[in-house]
């Protein structure tokens, strides 16, 4: 069964009109890459399919159910957001920012159990954090933040992930690590949904991408059959090179 | 967070609590010592005494408490709410609303009651002011919001400074004095004691939502809070906590800002833990600035919130400095 499926949907980007309505579902173990230039709506459509803004048409199910039928709690076990900004208020640790994914699953007079903090713990461990847990989170750096903000849905734990560049501010070193854990997560039966920009990492670690265009034009498909050259200078105005390496296509720009 | 976290804290500021409102009712221009404070209230004492503790002294020391913990709650909301740690009910306006409309009743002439309902009503049409100006056509953000109140906030000052330029000089000191926070005048401090139970036992189950609401609303949206209307309940507790305690002591500024934040930098920003914690310890910071306010320049009264700035701005500076 789908995962998350978008049914004729069109984000609505203030001042644009234009946009071709997106239907396709992301069954459980894909990875999908959102690409495209600037400003062309990858982070609205996240937002969209979180339900965090409403579409102008169209609908998303999330597991087979409609967003507007299911409630804020139950859409947030079932999907969770990594954010791109930072939306920290008052200071917080480390611990404390991972420990809130397990919000959605406590009852309102709920204390967080000694399970609950396990669980954070793990996931600040997967994201290597673990030795900084009792760090205030605005005393890190970008790269350490987004990793924080990853323990916080892997804390959550839902079925699907949505993760707006998710190697942002990241070194090498743990871009390769975050993409790994999420080919871990999509081999754990989930569905994990994120925009890059970056073209290699995309066609490394994804099965499946879309191409949002500057015209509102929108195509989907396998890696293979979608990274190509012509499509990808014609996606951002910029000439490309590819080649091959131990199978995986390389772009270079021209 | 687990419970046993919450009882040690709460115990050593109820502890606190009990011990400023005894001194506090044992304190004043006929001394009595704590044993005799303490006959009266298990129920013995003296004729003098009693009617001296039971309706005089008690209902004022309460009416401090109450005030206290009313402002210092509706303060640790109102920055939860905004994500700003300057949010304040007074720096909303709040309380310059209810300011000019006590003061204006003043100078019609009006007395007693009629002064505290009229400034109950200003507190909430200004908080209807503010709401309804800051949500506009457009989208509702805390910035919107905090300028609107702001700036409604000196349109008021100017107002009452209006007042005050044409009232006629024997009404001066009593308006001076309301503005300055007075607690003579509170004789049953039941509702607002009330109201402020009632507030702390509401907010319990939502005190880890609010944790997730301080974290911005999009990550709390994300994370299954309805956000749009738990912050709609938490400036409209917030406001008619502020305008209950205006109507209790006139404007006393400055605890609904440093209490929550001086207990922050304490005992950390979880909510399940600060909210009462804000009850205890903003009443308790009024007990006791009412009783210096009563004691030092006997048989003057300082106005209490001369009394509350004079011990707030140190420690909270203090504070702050230790921790950077």
């Amino acid at each position: 069964m789908a995962m998350l499926e978008l049914r004729e949907l069109i984000v609505d980007i203030p001042g644009r009109t234009d946009g071709a309505p997106l239907s396709w579902s992301a069954a459980a173990g894909e990875v999908w890459g959102i690409l495209g230039p600037n400003g062309v709506g990858k982070t609205s459509l996240l937002h969209t399919l979180a339900g965090l803004r409403e579409p102008r048409r169209g609908e998303v199910r999330v597991g087979g159910t409609p967003l507007p039928q299911l409630s804020r709690r139950q859409l947030a076990r079932r999907l969770g957001l990594v954010f791109q900004e930072p939306q920290d208020g008052f200071p917080a640790t480390v611990l404390e920012t991972a420990l809130v994914g397990r919000h959605p699953w406590l009852a309102p007079w709920q204390m967080e159990s000694a399970a609950d903090l396990a669980r954070a713990r793990e996931a600040l461990y997967r994201v290597d954090m673990a030795h900084l847990e009792q760090r205030l989170v605005t005393t890190l750096s970008g790269g350490e933040r987004q990793r924080v903000r990853l323990a916080t849905v892997l804390t959550q734990d839902p079925g699907v992930w949505l993760l707006d560049e998710p190697t942002n501010h990241l070194d090498l070193h743990h871009q390769v690590a975050v993409m790994k854990l999420i080919r871990a997560l999509a081999g754990e039966g989930r569905t994990l949904v994120m925009s890059l920009h970056d073209l290699n990492l995309a066609a490394r670690w994804c099965d499946r991408v879309l191409l949002l265009f500057p015209d509102g034009q929108a195509c989907w498909g396998p890696v293979r059959e979608m990274l190509v050259p012509a499509a990808l200078e014609n996606l951002y105005g910029q000439s490309l090179r590819a080649t091959e390496l131990d199978g995986h296509p390389v772009f270079v720009p021209g | 967070m687990a419970a046993s976290d919450l009882l040690r804290p709460l115990s050593l500021l109820l502890l606190a609590a009990l011990a400023a409102v005894l001194v506090s009712v044992a304190t004043g221009s006929a001394d009595l010592s704590l044993e005799q404070v303490l006959a009266v209230l298990s129920g013995g004492g003296s004729e003098l005494q009693r009617t001296l503790v039971l309706e005089l002294r008690l209902p004022r020391t309460l009416g401090a408490f109450a005030t206290g913990g009313l402002l210092a709650v509706a303060g640790a909301l109102m920055q939860v709410l905004l994500r700003n740690p300057l949010a304040d009910p007074y720096v909303l306006g709040l309380s310059g609303g209810a300011a000019f409309a006590a003061l204006l009743a003043m100078l019609s002439g009006l007395a007693g009651w009629l002064v505290s309902g009229s400034a109950f009503a200003g507190a909430l049409l200004s908080t209807l002011l503010v709401f309804g100006l800051a949500h506009g056509s457009g989208s509702w953000t805390p910035a919107r919001l905090l300028l609107t109140g702001v700036v409604m906030a000196s349109g008021w000052g100017a107002l009452i400074t209006l007042v005050l330029a044409v009232a006629p000089a024997r009404q001066l000191p009593g308006m001076l004095y309301w503005l300055m926070g007075d607690l003579s005048q509170s004789a049953s401090p039941g509702p607002a004691l009330a109201l402020l139970v009632g507030v702390c036992v509401l907010l319990m189950p939502l005190g880890r939502t609010l944790n997730v609401l301080a974290r911005g609303p999009l990550q709390a949206a994300v994370l299954g809070v309805s956000v749009r209307p738990l912050e709609w309940l938490v400036y409209l507790v917030a406001s008619l906590m502020t305008a209950t305690a205006v109507t209790i002591a006139g404007t006393v500024g400055f605890v609904g800002l440093v209490v929550p934040h001086l207990l922050r930098l304490l005992l950390g920003n979880d909510q399940r833990l600060i909210l009462p914690a804000c009850a205890l310890a903003g009443g308790t910071l009024l007990v006791l600035a009412d009783t210096l306010a009563r004691g030092v320049v006997a048989p003057e009264q300082l106005p209490v919130g001369v009394v509350t700035a004079m011990i707030g701005v140190p420690t909270f500076l203090y504070l702050l400095y230790r921790n950077r």
